[in-house]
């Protein structure tokens, strides 16, 4: 949980992706509504950014994606929520995921072996 | 500053490929201020390199470092005692300092992350844009502070040429012509008496012509 998406950093959304994130979603208040100005905006470049790294290697630009919502608006979060999880359960596992279980698939077999 | 822009990760990523096994090198001077080359470049750029290469089945570890300057010798000891546990490092400092690890660190292959650009300001967040060409041999008291050397595409000393239109220069309709701007100034500060003060020649031995250059100041030694 961060007090405003402005603190993220490029490195951390990438992180996430290390760590076996299929997709990251970026929830921020709505564009002129930041209570620290431009922390919102910042946060849409960054994205944007990593966006384009995840392009440029592959991995499936459309796995990270900012919204911008209230605080008052549950339903509305609950929807983007839906929208993005039904995204990444089309786009299925990353890369990384992918050669991840393929390691550990392989691992029994070559101790069987 | 001395800018720089990123390479293609593409680029990157065929310089690492036999490695499995590197350091990630920045520096927190210049490279840090134009957003190529500081600790947090280093961690997108780590990142990114280790996503790619576990996607592609071919993991690679990397020691993310940022050393004060690449271009001091201090500095870049500090990595003396790790370096060679590494098959090779990837700089992110300007060219400068990338030479200067591959001088200090002969076993250990050094490959630049970056295109080094120029001498140059900030305009915006996000824009730099070059200002000097380090000739040796300074004369922006007679020029309003703008530099022929840099500002004009031909480094007059007696401009504006015929290819300049309205302010512009005929290289491109977005640069500007250095001397107009230098005309431009001079009149503002009532210094137009310069423009007859400007030698003929410029000592051009003090710029590149004669190779790499070297500064001795005797009096720091």
């Amino acid at each position: 949980m961060l007090p405003c998406t402005g603190r993220i950093e490029e490195s951390l959304l990438l992180k996430a992706f290390e760590n076996g994130a299929d997709g990251v979603m970026v929830i921020g208040c709505l564009e002129g509504d930041c209570h620290y100005v431009s922390g919102n905006i910042r946060a849409k470049s960054r994205v944007k950014r990593v966006y384009s790294i995840l392009e440029q290697i592959h991995i499936g630009p459309e796995r990270i994606r900012m919204y911008n919502l209230s605080a008052g608006e549950g339903a509305k979060f609950a929807a983007f929520a839906n929208e993005f999880v039904d995204k990444v359960a089309e786009l299925g596992p990353s890369p990384i995921n992918l050669v991840r279980a393929n390691c550990t698939k392989k691992a029994p077999e070559e101790e069987a072996i | 500053m001395i800018t720089g822009t990123p390479k293609p990760i593409d680029e990157i990523l065929e310089m690492v490929e036999p490695y499995n096994n590197i350091v990630v090198a920045g520096c927190h001077g210049c490279v840090t201020v134009c957003r190529v080359g500081g600790h947090k470049e280093v961690e997108v750029l780590s990142s990114t390199l280790r996503l790619a290469r576990e996607a592609a089945g071919n993991k690679i570890e990397i020691n993310e470092v940022s050393l004060e300057r690449q271009c001091d010798p201090e500095y870049v000891e500090s990595m003396r005692p790790y370096v060679e546990d590494y098959q090779a490092v990837l700089s992110i400092a300007c060219g400068a300092g990338i030479q200067f690890l591959a001088e200090k660190f002969g076993n250990t292959p050094i490959l630049p992350g970056i295109n080094t650009g120029f001498l140059g300001v900030t305009e915006r967040q996000g824009e730099w844009a070059e200002r000097c060409q380090g000739c040796g041999d300074c004369v922006l008291h007679l020029t309003g502070g703008i530099c022929p050397v840099t500002r004009c595409a031909k480094q007059l000393f007696h401009g504006p040429c015929g290819g300049s239109t309205a302010g512009i220069c005929e290289v491109s309709k977005d640069v500007q012509c250095g001397w107009q701007l230098i005309i431009d100034r001079l009149k503002a500060l009532d210094q137009m008496d310069n423009y007859t003060k400007l030698k003929p020649y410029k000592a051009w031995d003090r710029s590149r012509d004669g190779g790499p250059r070297r500064i001795i100041r005797e009096d720091m030694i």
